[in-house]
């Protein structure tokens, strides 16, 4: 048989393939070779197949064949033989395969070998790829070789003995009392090395990290040498001697002085010394510089010393080399909310950084400045956060946009400007913001009172630009559907109002319900937007017919509203104005957006499409009830204390919006009491939904020249009514009628009886408490009636 | 150091050193990953990528990529001078390398490697140590005669 080809004619012959095809057939010839050799037992070509075989196993091609070929190539006595043996071993074998187990003797032998290259190949096989089994067995073997004094094969053991200690850290004791000496070497082969084990050491046991606390001393000389210590052609790269071991000796520094106050302090001046004479023109020198960075930042390090290692952060990022920028920046990210005054001196620089070309600058920066706003630079840094926004990729949308709202909501300097920058983010990323964004930005705007004219005419042009971006559509639809009037009634404050007639915005909202670009959630916040509309416009008729059409969609979701608003519009018109009314100002709940307008006035959000939050609509009588729960939340009891006037005092106004319309029903005032200088007048609403609901204002003045102050009124009423009594304004009634406190009474009179009350009122008038009951028999009869 | 590969421009592996165990399977599908991702990168963009849980450390020499896997606590800076250092122990060993030096030779690359790193770290900060080690080591080599790198037929 002719004897195997050689590695390099092989090479050569496989780089002559012109197809993957052609190339497969060449391996697989040349492998049924190996193979057939590999058969024969053939020593002396067994180093070339399986050296082949490696060639191969590189491109791609099996190459398992060949693994008990390797352990053969190991227990040779050639040298050539064992390197390309173990450099098989490392390639093909691995610990899941049992076969691996049989190098362990090869190992064994060799690491007492006679000839050192051959200690050095067992040693690094070991330290790579030796599983724990193999670890347990041969440990006390690389103990010993700890110890040996000759350098080449110490600095090999000590890497080894890191393998092992990784492998099966129970055995980490073992290797204790040979690092006695290991820093006293010159040798910088083994010193790097043993402060390599020392790290693993200290990393995995605190009471190794306390046993080697006092070799601070020692390490600080180390490195101090290596800093002073003139040329070293052996060790120098661009001027400085062994950044290797310098920044591992840094690294040590580090876990050693971590919590530590005195290893901390004795290391306080190596540490700037490094940091201030390191040069740093080139990239070894930023790595050392680096490295003390994060060495200072972990440990208790003076406050002078911190700063100077936020400069030098500080420094790299006007680097040009963007690997420093970079990792200036990961840095600062660290220590920005441990030092974070420090870290805001550097803010314009990391807002250029956004600017920069490289993804991961520009996650960095954009991640750091969100971390760097407060209420001072609000201003400027939105302007470029959503300067940002405008450019970046569409993989960060998602993320700016949502700090951006966080942002915004925490140190937004007026509400013009809050709106201002959440239309921004919609209408620049409408289509990457959450999905969570669009009932908290109907919360902020429903909120912000004064600010709906604006609110709704921006969000209107903003839809005549460009319908495609859903949260954007979703809260605009929304918003014309709350607050349409203002829109036409072209009442803006804030800026130039427009000329928008009803019919325009009809069309506007019935376009979003037949666009292919609106979703179903869009388009049932559209329809709901445009029956909203019935109460406020007064194209009723054409609201009307959008509501019958779709009444027979083919989306149930729409055919449901739509056949709901229909029943409302035949069935139950008179109860359409307070159903549909404007929102009250909602109580911020983490979590609850939605829920909570669903609850206060039974309008459903499109997010939550449960219909059966729609009062039901079966007896008015009932009806009332239902109102009266959903409204009040309070147990409706007979006699009600006043609740702490600390609530909102919003909610009492807001529920009679609810009721009613807010035009008074004509039934005339009446006083209820009037003694001492206290008056109480009581003025009357009929809530027009339910007749049998009396909704009484008391109204109560101070005619005396002294404020009465913790002022409580108290009501009670036989018992076929139900009463409730909801805040007051306040419970100081001031002196000379300058003011009055108001409260609201309402009280439900299903079997229309005349309605009595009793009432009992405490108050402190001139430093003495007064207590007074009194009956009110003279309602009117149309309040009951 | 979890594993360092080399890799030309159009993706063919020179050299893969893994430093822990993972399967063969494993160890195709993270090679193929990564090189496409690095491939992909722009000249203009930073050597360091945020990689599964990894931190990347990549740099090009003429026609190879040289791309290493360390771990969230390693200094990427200097595991670039590594690389550097690397590229130098070659460079004086084959006599200004190139892709084919390590093609042919890809053994001896392997040889280099091993005494410049063991487990992942670096066991020998002289460059000219590292060189005597791998001089002194190919005397021992049985077929040595007049034997010089880029001589072909020095073959194992």
């Amino acid at each position: 048989m002719p004897a195997p080809i050689r590695l390099r004619e092989l090479i050569r012959t496989i780089r002559t393939a012109r197809t993957q095809a052609e190339e497969r057939e060449m391996i697989q010839k040349e492998c049924a070779a190996i193979r057939s050799s590999f058969r024969e037992e053939d020593n002396t070509y067994r180093c070339r197949n399986v050296a082949k075989l490696l060639y191969m196993h590189m491109l791609g091609y099996p190459a398992h064949f060949g693994q008990l070929e390797c352990l053969k190539l190991i227990a040779s006595q050639k040298f050539t033989d064992k390197r390309i043996g173990y450099l098989g071993a490392m390639l093909l074998l691995d610990e899941r395969q049992d076969v691996h187990l049989l190098m362990t003797n090869c190992i064994k032998n060799d690491l007492n070998h006679s000839t050192q290259y051959v200690q050095g190949l067992s040693l690094c096989t070991l330290g790579c790829m030796g599983s724990s089994e193999m670890c347990r067995d041969l440990a006390g073997e690389v103990e010993k070789l700890l110890k040996t004094s000759n350098s080449y094969l110490r600095k090999k053991a000590a890497l080894c003995a890191v393998h092992v200690i990784r492998k099966v850290p129970e055995l980490m004791e073992m290797f204790l009392p040979a690092t006695k000496n290991l820093l006293s070497e010159k040798n910088h082969g083994v010193l790097h090395t043993s402060v390599v084990l020392l790290t693993e050491m200290c990393e995995r046991s605190p009471d190794m990290l306390s046993h080697f606390r006092k070799l601070v001393p020692q390490l600080v000389r180390i490195l101090k040498n290596l800093i002073m210590s003139g040329y070293s052609p052996e060790h120098d790269v661009s001027g400085i001697s062994d950044p290797f071991l310098q920044v591992r000796i840094l690294r040590l520094l580090r876990i050693l002085g971590k919590g530590d106050d005195d290893s901390s302090e004795a290391m306080n001046d190596i540490l700037a010394q490094v940091a201030t004479n390191t040069e740093t023109s080139k990239n070894v020198g930023n790595a050392i510089l680096y490295e003390t960075v994060l060495t200072i930042m972990d440990i208790k390090s003076e406050s002078g010393l911190r700063v100077l290692a936020i400069n030098i952060l500080g420094r790299f990022l006007l680097n040009n080399d963007k690997n420093i920028r970079y990792v200036a920046l990961t840095s600062l990210l660290k220590t920005v909310q441990t030092d974070h005054n420090a870290v805001q001196r550097h803010r314009s620089t990391i807002v250029d950084c956004l600017k920069d070309l490289d993804v991961s600058i520009k996650r960095r920066a954009m991640e750091l400045s969100f971390a760097l706003v407060n209420g001072n630079n609000i201003r400027g840094m939105m302007k470029e956060l959503l300067y940002f926004l405008d450019s970046c990729d569409p993989d960060f949308k998602a993320d700016c946009a949502s700090g951006i709202f966080l942002a915004a909501e925490k140190y937004a300097p007026s509400k013009r400007w809050h709106i201002d920058t959440v239309m921004r983010v919609l209408t620049t990323a409408g289509s990457y913001v959450r999905d969570d964004s669009v009932p908290n930005l109907i919360q902020l705007i429903t909120n912000s009172v004064e600010m709906h004219a604006y609110t709704v005419q921006r969000l209107y042009k903003a839809l005549l630009d460009d319908i495609s971006q859903q949260p954007l559509v979703q809260v605009a639809s929304w918003c014309i559907g709350e607050y349409g009037d203002l829109l036409v009634s072209g009442q803006c404050e804030e800026e130039e109002p427009i000329q928008v007639s009803e019919d325009e915005v009809l069309d506007v909202l019935e376009g979003l319900l037949v666009s292919n670009l609106s979703t179903p959630v869009t388009r049932a916040y559209s329809l709901t937007a445009i029956m909203k509309l019935s109460t406020r416009f007064s194209s009723v008729n054409r609201i009307k017919k959008v509501v019958s059409i779709y009444g027979s969609s083919i989306d149930v979701e729409l055919q449901q509203r739509a056949v709901e608003y229909n029943a409302l519009f035949k069935k139950y018109d008179h109860m359409r104005p307070a159903l549909l009314e404007r929102m009250p100002i909602m109580e911020k709940t983490a979590t609850n957006g939605p829920t909570d307008i669903a609850q206060t006035n039974g309008e459903t959000d499109s997010t939550i499409l449960d219909t059966k939050h729609l009062p039901s609509i079966t007896q008015p009588a009932s009806q009332a009830n239902d109102l009266l729960d959903l409204l009040g939340g309070n147990d409706v009891v007979p006699v009600i204390q006043t609740t702490v006037p600390t609530k909102p005092a919003s909610a009492g106004g807001e529920l009679l919006d609810l009721l009613g319309d807010l035009s008074l029903t004509g039934i005339p005032p009446m006083t209820a009491y009037n003694k001492n200088g206290l008056k109480i007048e009581f003025t009357f609403e009929r809530s027009n939904p339910s007749p049998n609901i009396a909704v009484i204002t008391i109204h109560a003045t101070n005619s005396t020249e002294a404020d009465m102050t913790e002022f409580v009124f108290q009501a009670a009423v036989p018992k076929t009514f139900q009463l409730q009594l909801l805040s007051p304004s306040s419970n100081v009634v001031p002196a000379l009628n300058q003011g009055s406190v108001t409260q609201v009474i309402r009280v439900l009179n299903p079997q229309k009886q005349q309605l009595r009350m009793r009432i009992k009122l405490t108050y402190t008038h001139k430093g003495s408490p007064v207590q007074d009951l009194a009956e009110v028999n003279n309602f009117p009869p149309q309040s009951w009636q | 150091m979890q594993f360092m590969l080399l890799f030309s421009r159009q993706g063919k592996l020179r050299l893969q050193k893994w430093y822990v165990p993972l399967s063969d399977k494993e160890k195709k599908k993270i090679t193929r990953e990564l090189v496409q991702t690095v491939l992909a990168r722009k000249p203009k963009m930073c050597s360091f990528l945020e990689w599964r849980d990894l931190k990347i450390v990549y740099k090009r020499y003429a026609s190879l990529y040289f791309c290493c896997a360390i771990e969230d606590q390693d200094n990427e800076l200097i595991t670039l001078e590594i690389i550097h250092r690397y590229v130098e122990l070659l460079d004086k060993y084959f006599g200004s390398v190139c892709e084919l030096d390590i093609i042919f030779n890809f053994e001896k690359a392997y040889f280099i490697l091993d005494e410049f790193l063991l487990g992942g770290e670096a066991q020998e900060t002289s460059k000219k140590n590292v060189l005597k080690a791998i001089e002194q080591a190919d005397l021992l080599q049985e077929n040595f005669s007049s034997q010089s790198p880029h001589n072909c037929l020095s073959t194992p």
